[in-house]
């Protein structure tokens, strides 16, 4: 029989076990992502001189494989001192790469600013740590939610290869499960379900928020 | 980030490795990283054709294709993209030879990757034929085309030109993706590394280089994209000056 669902029932706890570390490695590096590129980008503009180092080290991390820099965190870390645990390794790599992808969200969001928002914050004389919390970042953020929303998604989507450093999430379980039993056929699709289900949900998530921030910025 | 800081990327990145091989500890793992860096080109190219292939037909079937051809073409749109490149690697890997289907690790990573990045590529081929100014269409109706004629020889050379930068940005984001094939014993740049480590521990100069080459080949597939979109716009202006 190709499909067993007496099977399916018994394997789905274990797997919903497992989708609860995905979900939380996706949302504690989905918090370093939106920090960091954020710190970034603001860096950027606050700090001209680094603008050139940054924009190459933002190209440097978006042109190697994320599987790659899990390597390498957890890896050759460890050779310079710094021992991580497989989970913390994989969520720190998982951040810092879509960080990167996050600081050019921000800096689209920043360069949509009108000139005269700086202007007349200088003509205030507001330092710019008060310029950029009260007076830039405050209408640059909410136009861009539903891109950073796009990336969650994305990043959902990456952290199966945290299976690689042998981190316990949906995908690693459901490999142990088939290499015990014999029978891929049901973790393995059990689990591309659980991610087109989601992915569905939060795509029809981002679209309602669009709308509502399209709705409120034309009011 | 302009071509001249991609191309002194790609210049700084060659030469990092090329002074990194004149040292014994780094030289020792070149021949063996080269090798599965072929395959790894060898995976991209194959899977980038897939993926152009399929995300124009996607795009067609769901624009201008029949009923059941344009259901089909959006169940596979959003079945791929719906659902992680890794777990359609293991799924045509470990789950298609339940149903009889038994193929090799490479179909399986060419069509894995082709497929899901043709998904991702069929909606900028959309959005790209969305682009052209309607009245592109209405002049073709004036002069008595058919609906293929106008869009093979009006609509697509246009559409072509505005698919450029985000079919680079897909093409750069397969070649990492062939880092995932090493899961499925495929012996390409990411496996060799690892079994190099395995074997050696010498963890800091195998994963340096294995970084400065995948660096390297995306730079090169940037800068690529970069010449064709100057040829091909080129044409776009001259056409409007005359």
């Amino acid at each position: 029989m190709i499909w067993d669902w007496n099977f399916t029932l018994q394997i789905l706890p274990v797997l919903a076990r497992a989708a609860v570390v995905s979900v939380e490695a996706t949302l504690l590096g989905f918090v370093i992502a939106a920090t960091l590129g954020l710190v970034l980008a603001v860096i950027r503009i606050a700090v001209p001189w680094t603008a050139w180092t940054i924009s190459v080290l933002v190209e440097l991390i978006r042109s190697t494989p994320l599987l790659i820099q899990i390597f390498f965190i957890y890896f050759v870390f460890p050779k310079f001192g710094l021992v991580l645990d497989a989970f913390t390794a994989g969520v720190l790599a998982i951040g810092i790469h879509y960080a990167a992808y996050c600081s050019e969200v921000y800096r689209a969001g920043f360069d949509n600013i009108h000139r005269g928002q700086w202007e007349a914050s200088i003509a205030l004389n507001l330092s710019s740590w008060t310029t950029f919390r009260d007076i830039i970042i405050p209408q640059a953020i909410p136009p861009i939610v539903p891109a950073l929303g796009n990336y969650l998604v994305a990043l959902f989507k990456e952290t199966p290869l945290l299976s690689a450093i042998a981190v316990l999430e949906l995908m690693q379980t459901a490999k142990i499960i088939g290499s015990e039993t014999f029978r891929y056929t049901e973790p393995i699709t059990l689990v591309g379900l659980f991610f087109l289900a989601m992915s569905l949900v939060s795509a029809a998530l981002i679209r309602t928020l669009e709308r509502l921030l399209n709705r409120r910025n034309a009011r | 980030m302009g071509i001249r800081t991609l191309v002194a990327m790609l210049v700084v990145s060659l030469a990092v490795i090329a002074v990194l091989a004149t040292q014994a500890t780094y030289r020792l793992f070149l021949p063996g990283l080269l090798q599965g860096a072929v395959l790894t080109i060898e995976i991209a190219v194959l899977g980038s054709l897939l993926a152009v292939v399929m995300g124009v037909f996607a795009a067609l079937a769901r624009m201008y294709g029949p009923a059941p051809l344009r259901w089909l073409a959006t169940v596979y749109v959003e079945i791929f993209r719906g659902t992680s490149a890794l777990v359609q690697l293991f799924w045509l890997f470990f789950v298609l030879p339940q149903f009889g289907v038994t193929l090799d690790a490479f179909p399986v990573a060419v069509l894995a990757l082709g497929l899901n990045v043709g998904a991702y590529g069929s909606e900028c081929v959309r959005g790209s034929i969305l682009s052209v100014a309607r009245g592109q269409w209405e002049a073709g109706t004036a002069l008595n085309m058919s609906r293929a004629q106008m869009l093979r020889r009006i609509i697509l050379p246009q559409a072509f030109i505005a698919m450029i930068p985000p079919w680079g940005n897909l093409f750069i984001e397969l070649l990492k993706s062939t880092a995932l094939v090493s899961l499925i014993t495929l012996s390409d740049l990411a496996f060799k590394a690892q079994q190099m480590n395995q074997n050696t521990f010498k963890t800091v100069p195998i994963f340096t280089l294995v970084l400065l080459m995948y660096l390297a080949m995306s730079l090169v597939v940037s800068i690529g994209m970069r010449l064709l979109e100057r040829r091909a716009s080129l044409g776009l202006a001259r056409g409007r000056a005359a």
